[in-house]
């Protein structure tokens, strides 16, 4: 696997492995310009994610992940260009029906006047006919999953803030898409439990095949969950590099590249 | 007077030590060379900058001897590389003497473009601020537009699919605005009615009117006070605290994850708040409107030479249904304005906790001003109807 980290790289040509080559793509992104008030914050981004591939989306503070996320689940429309998921087109346009894919927020966006089982049983009611019981079985099974059980009758305000995280996957595991967008899901937590939350993803994708979308800056969680990535570069507004994290680390040669993965100021990398 | 004499005292003592520990800064002409002597502290700092500038002003700079600082405080620094930067001429003064910490500190603060000039925004012209203004202003229309236009949505949805509404929700806000309530209103509605019967028994006995302070209490109350105080307070306790809640739920991205599990904020969020407060402002105008009444015949029986019997005789001849009718339709209304200010408000939080604290502040403002803008609506309307 060639890894690349040119701006201009075409993304038609990206370096795949065979096993990613013979997937489906779970997310098309074209020529897509992002930002806020008509200011462009990234724009020219072009990139595949296929099913079953954990997919980073890296880069520094402020170079545009969060939004690009948010674009992403179709909570802002793009400036320009496209971005089709797989069986449900464009996301904005999904909104309001029942969601074929789950979002994991940064502090996990839990219901504060809800306890942690009814967050989650919350989309089984609304878009499902199961009985309460069935509900029950379900979100107890799913926190289980998670590692969270016994805690279905806490409030969020009673946990820590990765059980917080870990409730918030379990309510994006819980109608069972086989999509997860996770905003930072490491960020704020001790190293144990970072690393406890990046094993439980991994597991996620290999066991049900998920396919993850994770926005991160943490370079722990980059090189030990791996997969393929984006770098998003706020000087150039779009895609730096992009490959596997250990190959850009070993052989970009782009100065932004070699500071990012190395944890270096620019001006020792350049 | 000794505390003060003492405190004088240590004053001109610190000033004078002050001054004693003040930094010099000298001009030598035959060098063109600058020398500072002296501990450079960040409190000194203004006295370093002006005596600075003094010296170079005296002739042309080559160097700067740092050679008798002692120490140099951050502040001190920033303020002398500022200084050397602003010294004209090329190429630049060098600096000269001075030890190693007190260069390194100085090195600091230098960086590799201490000098570089960074353009400062222009400020807008008047006609652009104007303009920008304006523009800020159809953006504010059309986003209250599109709230109003979600909440009819939401509304016409929940008559048309009743059994999808969250009235496990409406039931809990209901209990949370309304039953939590009734102390407060209570209280109020108590004391503005003895407000009332007091001023208007103290006016109208100068005219042995007597007999219409019952009838002045009870259509002052149940069409105007009672439903406005109500409000007001309904504004303040349940308007603050529902724009409050909903824009922490905003920056914590609660919002958001609504959206993304495919639920309606309007219908799962706003409804439930709209319903609760239209129901429960005119229960609670109930409330104040039978305390109060109760209020004015007690200061009544206790001032003015009327039965309990009379007065309440007197106040049923002087009311009649359209009264009490007109002041709750006013009441639900004016939970009505109150809930979706505050709803607009909550979810329009931007800027993590200061943005709450704002929009908190503007939901009761801009709902007390609309409660009054309301009031005189309906006060016309009514007067129309000949109600």
């Amino acid at each position: 696997m060639r890894p690349v980290s040119s701006p201009e790289y075409p993304p038609d040509a990206l370096p795949v492995s065979p096993r990613t080559e013979s997937r489906a793509p779970a997310i098309t992104v074209r020529d897509l310009a992002i930002g806020y008030d008509r200011v462009p914050v990234m724009q020219g981004l072009d990139f595949e994610v296929k099913q079953g591939d954990v997919f980073l989306i890296l880069g520094g503070s402020g170079s545009g992940k969060s939004t690009l996320l948010r674009h992403l689940i179709g909570l802002q429309v793009p400036m320009r260009g496209s971005i089709t998921l797989a069986g449900i087109g464009d996301p904005v346009a999904a909104l309001g029906q029942k969601p074929r894919f789950g979002v994991m927020f940064q502090s996990g966006a839990l219901f504060g006047s809800l306890t942690v089982a009814e967050n989650l049983a919350l989309p089984l009611e609304t878009w499902t006919d199961l009985d309460a019981d069935t509900i029950a079985a379900i979100v107890g099974g799913t926190l289980r999953l998670v590692g969270l059980e016994g805690a279905g009758r806490r409030l969020p305000a009673e946990l820590s803030g990765g059980m917080r995280k870990r409730a918030g996957i379990a309510r994006a595991l819980v109608l069972s898409n086989d999509l997860l967008f996770l905003d930072e899901p490491s960020a704020g937590l001790d190293p144990i439990s970072a690393a406890e939350l990046d094993e439980l993803l991994l597991t996620l994708n290999r066991a049900l095949g998920l396919t993850l979308v994770i926005v991160t800056h943490e370079l722990e969680s980059i090189f030990r969950i791996g997969g393929r990535c984006i770098l998003l570069d706020r000087r150039t507004r779009g895609i730096l590099a992009r490959g596997a994290p250990c190959e850009l680390r070993a052989t970009s040669r782009e100065p932004y590249v070699q500071a990012f993965f190395n944890r270096r100021p620019m001006e020792t990398s350049q | 007077m000794r505390r003060a004499m003492d405190s004088t005292d240590r004053d001109s003592a610190s000033t004078a030590h002050a001054a004693a520990q003040q930094p010099r800064v000298d001009y030598d002409a035959a060098q063109q060379s600058v020398r500072i002597v002296g501990v450079l502290t960040t409190g000194g700092a203004g006295h370093l900058r002006r005596e600075f500038e003094r010296a170079v002003r005296r002739g042309p700079v080559r160097q700067l001897d740092l050679s008798g600082v002692a120490r140099l405080e951050g502040g001190a620094a920033a303020v002398l590389a500022d200084a050397w930067c602003r010294i004209e001429g090329d190429p630049r003064p060098e600096f000269a003497g001075g030890a190693a910490h007190v260069r390194d500190v100085l090195e600091l603060f230098l960086g590799p473009d201490a000098c570089a000039v960074h353009p400062v925004p222009s400020r807008r012209g008047f006609f652009a601020e104007v303009g920008a203004a304006t523009a800020g202003l159809f953006e504010h229309v059309r986003a209250l537009l599109g709230f109003l236009g979600g909440a009819v949505i939401a509304v016409g949805a929940a008559l048309r699919r009743p059994w999808t509404v969250a009235w496990g929700q409406v039931s809990r806000q209901m209990e949370r605005h309304g039953s939590d309530g009734v102390a407060i209103v209570a209280t109020i509605g108590l004391l503005i009615g003895l407000i009332t019967a007091f001023q208007a028994a103290m006016q109208l006995r100068e005219f042995g009117a007597d007999n219409l302070v019952s009838a002045l209490v009870g259509l002052s109350l149940t069409r105007e006070l009672a439903p406005l105080m109500t409000a007001i307070v309904v504004a303040g306790r349940s308007g603050a605290s529902i724009a409050a809640e909903l824009g922490t739920m905003k920056v914590s991205e609660e919002v958001d994850a609504l959206t993304t599990l495919g639920l309606c904020p309007y219908r799962y969020l706003v409804f439930p708040r709209l319903l609760a407060l239209v129901l429960v402002t005119p229960l609670l105008t109930v409330v104040a409107d039978v305390v109060g009444l109760a209020g004015g015949a007690a200061v009544a029986l206790g001032t003015l030479e009327v039965s309990l019997y009379g007065y309440v005789a007197s106040t049923r001849e002087a009311l009649d249904l359209f009264d009490v009718l007109g002041g709750l339709v006013k009441a639900a209304a004016f939970g009505g304005i109150i809930a979706m200010i505050a709803c607009e408000r909550g979810l329009a939080t931007e800027g993590g906790a200061e943005g709450v604290g704002r929009a908190t502040t503007g939901a009761v403002v801009k709902t007390l001003f609309y409660l009054v803008v309301a009031d005189a609506v309906f006060a016309v309307l009514f007067d129309l109807w000949g109600i």
